[in-house]
């Protein structure tokens, strides 16, 4: 239990070191921020600075520059109202799995060291790649770390998920299926990457795809910090309330060092506080739209995931009978070529290749309507997986209004203390010295505070817009992508089964020239 | 639907022609149906039984109409009732016996059975033999207690002896194949054609088998996506709720679309089972019969050649038994002519089948082109029938989805 004075002098401490760096001249972002906005709309901001921001990104953003990032609400607009004309081409492709011994290693484990790399090709006519073609060779590792500082600088937004680490399943399957199946994810995970029209631009992204040699982006902080960035979250998880799933690489706020565990601990006493509503701080997550969109969206998760399973079941199914239309049709050109050569009965022999024939066109039939199939129903999957970059995307908003409710809780605190001072040091005359310094000391605090939390404020309301834009986004390419998949799926559908009517009826007319039996139209089969 | 399943109940089997009439019959006529299967008892004794109606013109029978009831052990004594007394002749087959399903007795394997049974009287009618039997005259004729009575009655004549190959063909059709194609007992025919037809018979067997089990999967999957498509339209109709919307009326009709189609191919799953798996089965169990009949066909030769030798051998001992003892000439010669009696019944026994199974195989290719061609034209037509049905069904929602209005937002934001 930490004594009052060694909290306030944390306190003072902490709040210094966040806001006194950022707020020197001299620091690095402060030449970034004052034009160019983080998400590379205007380009003349790459080309300008472009070693600058080489060696700014070399660090991961502390929680102040994470701040300062977001500050200027006249980029916001600037993001969102321009439209990410899509002409602008986007390709990234992983190849060329390599496996590269580890130098160095550990044979006391007893483990075979070794990772993999893999060519990550791009072919952009995007300007601020300053160049059309190129490939650099990455490891999964990498991918974690560009994942992760995506997942700082940009809160708010709806990040596709990365593949996932499966340490379990690379034990286990075989190394080249595991090495494929990485790789296609890993395709995929791009491939989304690239669609995304802010992601898209970030210089995160950038330098993955272009910096030659080792990733020039750092990984992201301690282990401590991340664990306990986790415990800070947990009271809200107990109390059941929503159902953010947390990635081990969510960070709400990225912290450096023994510092910033004290901001913690208080933002932990702050969700307690919060869930027992002792003290109701001004800002709650009052915006009622916002949490029955949530839960909607939650709803519509559910469905998908269904309706997801079921796709795939239903492809499967459709694709067995493929399958055994084909195994049918072998059987009976079989049959066919037996009697052929025993010669007893031609004619049933020519009926016995006469539905072969059409039992194997109709098994290829089903097969390639299957494949079609799989494609227009992936959206159904993609969609799914998407919306796992939502439940991030809300986290943030979360935690960012935490901290401004800790920052405002911090501000009523020293205000009260600051009341309680200015009281007892009346009783004496003249004022207390040590009082008085105490009090100057105090509303320093204090100041210094409020401007933490007027810039917590802005970046939480740069999210809570991020987040609509977004869902805006999201809502605007479902119905999209949905109604593509659904004219797509019924087309193919009825496509094919118009294809396999036309192979029976044919075989059906020939049958009859066959065995010269009287017509009987095959309608009058079914009644 | 029903009135077309019972035209084809018989297999495609053609009424009695006038060239399989038997001699001075004039134009008979004689028509059997097996209808309304009955569960009867209960627990382990449960049985089905069926009405057996009989049009005929034949003198024989006690009037032109006749409907008995019977149970599956009276087709299986009318079938070995004809077994024994008509060597040389297919008998048709009957269904498997079926010792598990019989409890379950589900409605799909009555149909099954029922026909089956259907099929197995209407082959025997047009058989231009069999269909002057006494014994499915009886079985067609008598009443229920008589019926029971030759039942019984008839069980301890038929004990089934070692070297009965009736016996093997019914456990273990692999065994009969050898036994039939001689690979276990050396006394044989030497035909090269008749071999021939043997391989062929053997290997036919296998062919249809084959394309019987396919059948059987074909059915079963196609069944299978019939049900899974009523689970995928259910989760999307969900799916339709949630987005609401243009959009969720969209997934809402092809869940409801799914959904019909569902209904649609699941009750089409039984059609194809009857038309075309079904009858595939009944010729493999045909080929099976043929095989009977070969093996009796060897048995019978056996015995001829046996007798044969036999008689030549005491024949030869006899003009010994002469020079050398003339006095026990008499006794042995007696033997010899019985012997060779028997030597003679056995080769006329012999040629008897050879000439009846030829007459049956060139009956069976015909039939054979004839029944399959029905049948492989049956299932090309119902699958084309599956397909449109399934084109329709999803071609409803093309119009509704190909508008180009319905992938644009509707949805209005306010942060």
């Amino acid at each position: 239990m930490m004594g009052s004075d060694e909290e306030e002098d944390d306190e003072r401490r902490g709040a210094n070191f966040f806001f006194s760096s950022a707020l020197q001249e001299s620091h690095p972002l402060a030449a970034k921020l004052a034009d160019a906005d983080q998400f590379g709309f205007q380009e003349s901001s790459a080309q300008s600075s472009g070693s600058l921001q080489e060696d700014l990104l070399l660090e991961p953003p502390s929680y102040a520059d994470a701040i300062f990032s977001r500050d200027l609400s006249h980029s916001m607009t600037a993001v969102f109202s321009q439209t990410d004309s899509f002409s602008n081409v986007l390709t990234i492709t992983v190849t060329d799995p390599q496996k590269i011994p580890e130098s160095g290693a550990s044979l006391a484990a007893g483990v075979a060291s070794s990772y993999v790399t893999y060519l990550i090709n791009t072919h952009t006519n995007i300007a601020s790649y300053q160049g059309s073609d190129f490939s650099v060779r990455r490891r999964f590792r990498d991918v974690v770390t560009l994942a992760d500082r995506l997942a700082q600088s940009f809160r708010g937004f709806f990040i596709p998920p990365r593949p996932d680490k499966n340490t379990m399943e690379s034990q286990v399957m075989q190394k080249d299926e595991f090495i494929e199946n990485r790789r296609a994810a890993l395709e995929k995970y791009f491939s989304r990457l690239a669609a995304h029209p802010v992601l898209r631009r970030s210089d995160e992204l950038r330098l993955f795809l272009q910096a030659e040699g080792k990733l020039p982006l750092a990984p992201t902080t301690d282990m401590a910090s991340r664990m306990l960035d986790g415990a800070a979250n947990l009271p809200r998880q107990l109390f059941g309330e929503g159902s953010t799933i947390l990635a081990p690489h969510e960070a709400a706020q990225p912290t450096k060092g023994g510092r910033d565990l004290v901001r913690l601990f208080k933002e932990l006493k702050q969700s307690v506080t919060n869930d027992w509503g002792s003290t109701r701080p001004a800002i709650i997550e009052e915006d009622r739209v916002f949490l029955k969109k949530k839960e909607k969206l939650q709803d519509l998760e559910h469905h998908l995931s269904d309706a997801s399973q079921q796709a795939e079941v239903l492809v499967k199914a459709q694709q067995e009978v493929g399958e055994v239309m084909g195994e049918l049709g072998l059987a009976f050109i079989k049959v066919a070529k037996f009697e052929m050569e025993a010669g007893f009965t031609p004619v049933h022999a020519a009926d016995a290749k006469c539905v072969a024939t059409g039992a194997v066109k109709a098994s290829r039939f089903y097969r390639e309507c299957t494949a079609h199939c799989v494609q227009h129903l992936d959206t159904l999957h993609e969609y799914l997986a998407l919306m796992q970059g939502l439940h991030t995307a809300f986290a943030d908003r979360s935690n960012a209004l935490l901290t401004v409710q800790t920052l405002m809780s911090d501000v009523a605190t020293n205000n009260m203390r600051i009341e309680k001072l200015e009281a007892a040091s009346n009783k004496f005359f003249g004022g207390n010295s040590t009082h008085n310094r105490k009090v100057s000391e105090l509303k320093g605090a204090v100041k210094v505070t409020e401007e933490a939390r007027d810039l917590a404020q802005k970046e939480y309301d740069c999210i809570k817009e991020h987040n609509r834009a977004e869902l805006e986004r999201f809502e605007e390419e479902r119905q999209r992508d949905f109604t593509n998949m659904l004219q797509g799926f019924a087309h193919t559908q009825v496509g094919y089964a118009e294809k396999i009517c036309n192979v029976w009826t044919e075989v059906a007319k020939d049958e009859m020239s066959y065995s010269g039996r009287i017509a009987e139209p095959f309608s009058q089969f079914y009644k | 639907m029903e009135p077309f399943l019972l035209q084809r109940s018989a297999g495609g089997v053609p009424p009695l022609s006038p060239s399989m009439t038997g001699a001075g019959a004039g134009q008979s006529f004689l028509s059997i149906s097996v209808t309304d299967p009955v569960k009867l008892g209960s627990g382990v004794q449960a049985y089905i039984s069926y009405r057996v109606s009989t049009k005929t013109n034949m003198q024989e029978y006690r009037g032109p109409e006749k409907i008995v009831i019977r149970r599956f052990s009276d087709f299986v004594w009318l079938h070995e009732r004809l077994a024994e007394r008509n060597k040389g002749i297919v008998i048709p087959p009957l269904p498997e016996k079926s010792a598990v399903e019989k409890f379950r007795f589900s409605a799909e394997f009555i149909e099954v059975r029922r026909r089956a049974l259907d099929v197995f009287m209407n082959r025997i009618a047009t058989h231009p033999q069999l269909h002057m039997s006494e014994d499915l005259k009886n079985f067609l004729q008598a009443d229920e207690e008589a019926m029971e009575r030759a039942r019984s009655a008839e069980g301890s004549v038929f004990k089934k002896k070692p070297s009965d190959f009736m016996q093997m063909f019914k456990d273990v059709q692999m065994k009969v194949s050898d036994a039939v194609l001689g690979k276990d007992k050396p006394v044989e025919e030497t035909d090269p054609e008749y071999e021939k037809l043997k391989h062929y018979v053997v290997d036919l067997e296998d062919h249809l088998a084959e394309a019987q089990r396919q059948s059987m999967k074909l059915v079963k999957r196609q069944r299978e996506l019939g049900q899974v498509l009523s689970d995928f339209g259910k989760s999307v109709k969900l799916l339709g709720n949630c987005e609401g919307g243009s959009l969720g009326k969209a997934f809402a009709d092809l869940g409801g679309c799914a959904d019909q189609l569902s209904f649609k191919l699941q009750n089409k799953g039984l059609d194809l089972l009857l038309i075309f798996e079904e009858p595939l089965k009944e010729y493999v169990r045909t080929v099976q019969a043929i095989k009977v009949v070969m093996a009796d066909r060897a048995q019978a030769y056996r015995q001829h050649r046996e007798l044969t030798e036999s008689s030549k051998l005491k024949e030869l001992n006899l003009e010994k038994l002469k020079l050398l003892r003339p006095d026990k000439a008499g006794e042995v010669e007696a033997e010899v002519t019985e012997i060779k009696a028997q030597s003679d019944e056995a080769k006329l026994r012999y040629e008897e089948i050879v000439r009846l199974m030829e007459k049956e195989m060139v009956q069976f290719q015909e039939a054979k082109t004839r029944d399959l061609g029905l049948v492989l034209h049956d299932f090309a037509c119902a699958q084309a029938q599956l397909a449109s049905d399934t084109a329709d069904a999803w071609r409803t929602l093309l119009p509704y989805l190909d508008n180009p209005h319905l992938g644009e937002s509707t949805v209005t934001e306010s942060g």
